[in-house]
């Protein structure tokens, strides 16, 4: 243990403790702009760039950034003497002086770092006056890039590079100049980025921000010709009423049905519902590949992946494309409803599939970019129009006047908003896998399932990828789940080296903790202890469901005896299922 | 060894020599005959000594203790017809393309430094900018990441520390004393002494000069008059001038 002061209290902590976090455990909160930590995840961005951190150490020449300095025994530290804060001050001012300044028009007003810390330092004039820094602005189909606002906090680029492996991202010129951009400064469209949106999650400010598709949803429901479906993501309800001052982990899955319905949407249906479609399809599939294997099939393919994460999809197309067999042609939950919308419910209600529009609320930014894939369109007209985020529908909410607080519970409609606690837990890292394995089990072994709760692969904490056998009648099935595309990368590359642990299934999610921590989802500002509220509550939501398990959904049930007739069958093949696409040539031209 | 000095080039000397015998007598000591005026040591981060530390001896920590340092081992050394000011900014716009732009600092900070001289150097800086300069120079050094950002504001220091009166002339007279800063200067005809004749009016590239309705005792045409808005501070009048008319002020 190491003994010190800061602002003169003693402090005790252990070696290899840095300054800021030995004062947040005396109750001291330095501020910070580049540092960024999601505690117990794993993710920690440490540039020591940004300055605003700089504390005074005795006998020390110069200030030192807390994020970066470890403590010392005996050091004495002063966090708000004039000088620590005349510099603090200043370097505010300056980053600043380099900004647009422009809150009122800026995507993060109100959820800003660097706002929050000019208010917290009462920035009231920015006395240096000069040129401003400035790069042309850029688009994905979910990713704008403004870096006019950008603070090299470098935060994007930990995540892009480390946690997801993708390095899409990285420090490009020098001096003033200095930008974050993909490589050869070519468009992020045209280079490695999968979509998946976490830099956007973790960016300080407006540099990096969602595209935003309020305006087309608010037109189609004020269009008198069309009908219009919203669709709503197991994540977003466990979250979407942080937006609206409840705690992290409130499920305000009623009051969310029941604020869209006032928002217009004429069929408020359940993204839910077309998890539960999704664990019969990928189940079964999975099943199918079991049993292959068993009956001697050397092709079969397997471990099996999930593939219900855009941003993973996006991944494996780009990186592993001799490995597009391997994971399930399951379409994604999104696109699973899209289809089914688009085709069997527009023929229901007797509407040609082009007047009817399909919104999803997703935590999500790839699945703007998901939504928007060519396999996914029949003659132009795709099957879900719009993906908004959760962000994005509590916007919505508020400019319609409305306050999820006032709204009363409401059910989601029928026939595709019934959903069992299997479908819940897509949410959380961990969850499609428990969800598939409630479902095969009983399917391969004919009995219920000992016990429903798969607690092995539950939680964002702990281990980067998490392993558990599951006993199916004397078969040991061996599954994997992970998040972060850096951890899938060394599961996928585990398969290319033919697959030395045995695995069966695998599940793979972009998000640090899943989808509860999409790059949709309300800012975290790095605590991950909301993701776990998030997760939590994901579990809350699937034990007080009457029904657990996905193959028990009568509405389910009902859709394969009147539409699609079995899993896998030749009905789901073309509406359910999807094929991947070699992507590799953007990835090759930037080697 | 570089700069106003008669023998240039690369010398090799014992620690603890004094800087008045490198200059004066391995360099040879100023060109022309001219005063010494500064001596900026370690290359562009270094600082600027004056004449008053010309009896330092070279060595690690008294170069520090006068305010510079050892740095790369170079000097550059000036003489009257250098002005301080400039003399800093053309540091600072040297160290504002080394940087490598990791901190806010170094990155932002040296731009505003090299910004804030151009201001006062063009003649458009007041008191509080040099407070501000002051102000910045020293939170850069304090805050910044790696040794380029910690040495880069030396100059501005050191020179303001050296040079204070030349700064305030700056700023408060809008003078450049070393006649460097050319936004400064103001070219006039002396409309006793012009004849009229016209000629430094052709070669102004500007037209920044036109006639007077003054004709002066003893001559036949009125005399010339320079526009200082126009005017470019070429010089190409003064040249031109048979008569001596035209002066720098
Ligand atoms: S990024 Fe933040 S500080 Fe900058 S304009 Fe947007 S809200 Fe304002
Ligand atoms: S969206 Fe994801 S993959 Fe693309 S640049 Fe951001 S972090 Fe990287
Ligand atoms: S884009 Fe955002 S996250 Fe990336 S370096 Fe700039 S401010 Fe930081
Ligand atoms: S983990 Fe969920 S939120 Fe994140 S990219 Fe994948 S599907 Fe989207
Ligand atoms: S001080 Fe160093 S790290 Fe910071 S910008 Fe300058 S050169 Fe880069
Ligand atoms: S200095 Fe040049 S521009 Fe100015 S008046 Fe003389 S000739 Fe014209
Ligand atoms: S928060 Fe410590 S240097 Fe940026």
């Amino acid at each position: 243990m190491i003994n010190l002061t800061i602002d003169n209290k003693p402090v005790q902590v252990e070696e290899g403790t840095t300054i800021l976090k030995a004062a947040r455990q005396a109750g001291i909160n330095i501020p910070t702009l580049c540092y960024f930590e999601l505690n117990g995840m794993k993710f920690e961005n440490k540039p020591g760039g940004c300055r605003v951190c700089v504390v005074e150490v005795k006998g020390r020449k110069n200030l030192a950034p807390a994020c970066a300095t470890d403590c010392m025994e005996g050091m004495e530290v002063f966090t708000h003497s004039a000088r620590v804060i005349n510099a603090r001050k200043t370097v505010v001012e300056l980053i600043l002086s380099d900004h647009p300044n422009d809150c009122l028009q800026c995507e993060k007003n109100g959820d800003c770092e660097l706002q929050a810390l000019a208010k917290r330092l009462g920035i009231k004039e920015i006395p240096f006056k000069g040129a401003q820094s400035t790069y042309r602005k850029d688009a994905t189909l979910s990713v704008e890039r403004d870096m006019d606002k950008c603070v090299m906090c470098r935060r994007c680029e930990t995540m892009c590079n480390k946690f997801q492996s993708v390095g899409a991202l990285s420090g490009v010129n020098r001096g003033f100049q200095a930008v974050v951009a993909p490589a050869f400064e070519q468009n992020l469209g045209d280079s490695s980025c999968v979509n998946c949106g976490q830099c956007v999650q973790v960016c300080p400010v407006g540099a990096l921000t969602l595209v935003d598709n309020i305006g087309d949803v608010m037109k189609a429901i004020a269009d008198p010709t069309k009908k219009v479906v919203v669709q709503t993501a197991p994540a977003v309800r466990v979250a979407l009423g942080e937006e609206f001052g409840m705690q992290p982990g409130e499920i305000v899955t009623g009051k969310m049905a029941a604020a869209l319905r006032r928002l217009g949407f004429d069929y408020v249906f359940d993204t839910d519902w077309s998890a539960d479609l999704t664990i019969m399809e990928e189940g079964t599939e999975l099943l199918g590949r079991v049993k292959s294997f068993l009956a001697g099939d050397k092709n079969v393919k397997l471990p099996l992946f999930t593939s219900c994460c855009p941003g993973w999809v996006t991944f494996y197309e780009k990186n592993f494309p001799d490995l597009l067999d391997y994971p399930s042609t399951a379409k994604s939950p999104q696109q699973m409803f899209g289809a089914v919308a688009k085709n069997y419910f527009a023929q229901k209600i007797g509407v040609k599939r082009e007047d009817l529009v399909v919104v999803s609320i997703m935590p999500c930014l790839a699945k703007k970019s998901e939504c928007a894939r060519d396999e996914f369109k029949v003659n132009g007209d795709p099957d879900v129009n719009f993906s908004l985020t959760t962000r994005e529908l509590a916007h919505m909410i508020k400019q319609c006047n409305l306050d999820l607080n006032d709204m009363p519970e409401e059910d989601f409609d029928s026939p595709l908003g019934q959903s069992t606690g299997a479908a819940v837990i897509f949410g959380a890292t961990g969850g499609v896998m428990e969800a598939a394995v409630r479902t095969a089990y009983e399917i391969y072994c004919g009995k219920p399932l000992p016990k429903i709760d798969l607690e092995a692969v539950r939680g964002i904490y702990g281990d980067s990828v998490r392993t558990a056998t599951v006993d199916f009648n004397g078969l040991a099935v061996k599954v994997a789940i992970c998040y972060g595309l850096s951890n899938a990368r060394k599961l996928m590359e585990e398969v290319r080296n033919g697959n030395p642990n045995g695995y069966h299934f695998i599940e793979v999610m972009a998000c640090p903790g899943g989808c509860i921590g999409g790059a949709g989802q309300p800012y975290h500002h790095g605590h991950s202890d909301i993701i776990q509220k998030r997760m939590e509550a994901t579990y809350r939501e699937d034990a007080g469901k009457p029904i657990r398990k996905s193959h028990e959904n009568p509405d389910i049930i009902a859709i394969y005896k009147e539409y699609y007739g079995e899993p896998c069958g030749h009905l789901s093949h073309e509406q359910l299922h999807t094929h991947y696409f070699d992507k590799s040539d953007k990835i090759e031209a930037t080697k | 060894m570089a700069g106003q000095i008669n023998n240039v080039g690369l010398i090799e000397v014992p620690m603890g020599i004094t800087l008045r015998e490198i200059i004066y007598e391995i360099g040879g000591g100023i060109k022309g005959g001219r005063q010494f005026k500064a001596v900026q040591t370690g290359g562009p981060s270094g600082g600027c000594l004056t004449a008053k530390h010309l009896d330092t001896a070279i060595d690690y920590d008294s170069l520090v203790a006068a305010g510079s340092m050892m740095g790369s081992g170079g000097m550059v050394v000036m003489d009257e017809t250098s002005c301080m000011p400039a003399i800093a900014k053309f540091y600072l716009e040297f160290t504002c393309e080394e940087s490598c732009g990791k901190c806010s600092p170094c990155r932002i900070g040296n731009k505003r430094l090299c910004e804030m001289l151009e201001k006062i150097t063009d003649g458009r800086g007041t008191m509080e900018d040099l407070q501000e300069l002051r102000n910045l120079a020293a939170v850069i050094k304090d805050t910044a990441l790696c040794g380029l950002g910690q040495t880069s504001p030396n100059p501005v220091l050191s020179t303001l520390d050296n040079f204070w009166d030349e700064y305030v002339e700056h700023v408060v007279d809008k003078k450049c004393r070393a006649g460097v800063c050319k936004k400064l200067m103001r070219y006039e005809i002396d409309r006793e002494k012009c004849i009229g004749c016209g000629k430094c009016a052709k070669g102004c590239p500007a037209e920044a000069i036109t006639r007077t309705d003054y004709t002066a005792p003893g001559h036949k045409l009125a005399s010339m008059v320079i526009d200082s808005e126009k005017c470019l501070k070429c010089g190409a009048c003064i040249g031109g001038c048979k008569f001596g008319a035209i002066s720098v002020k």
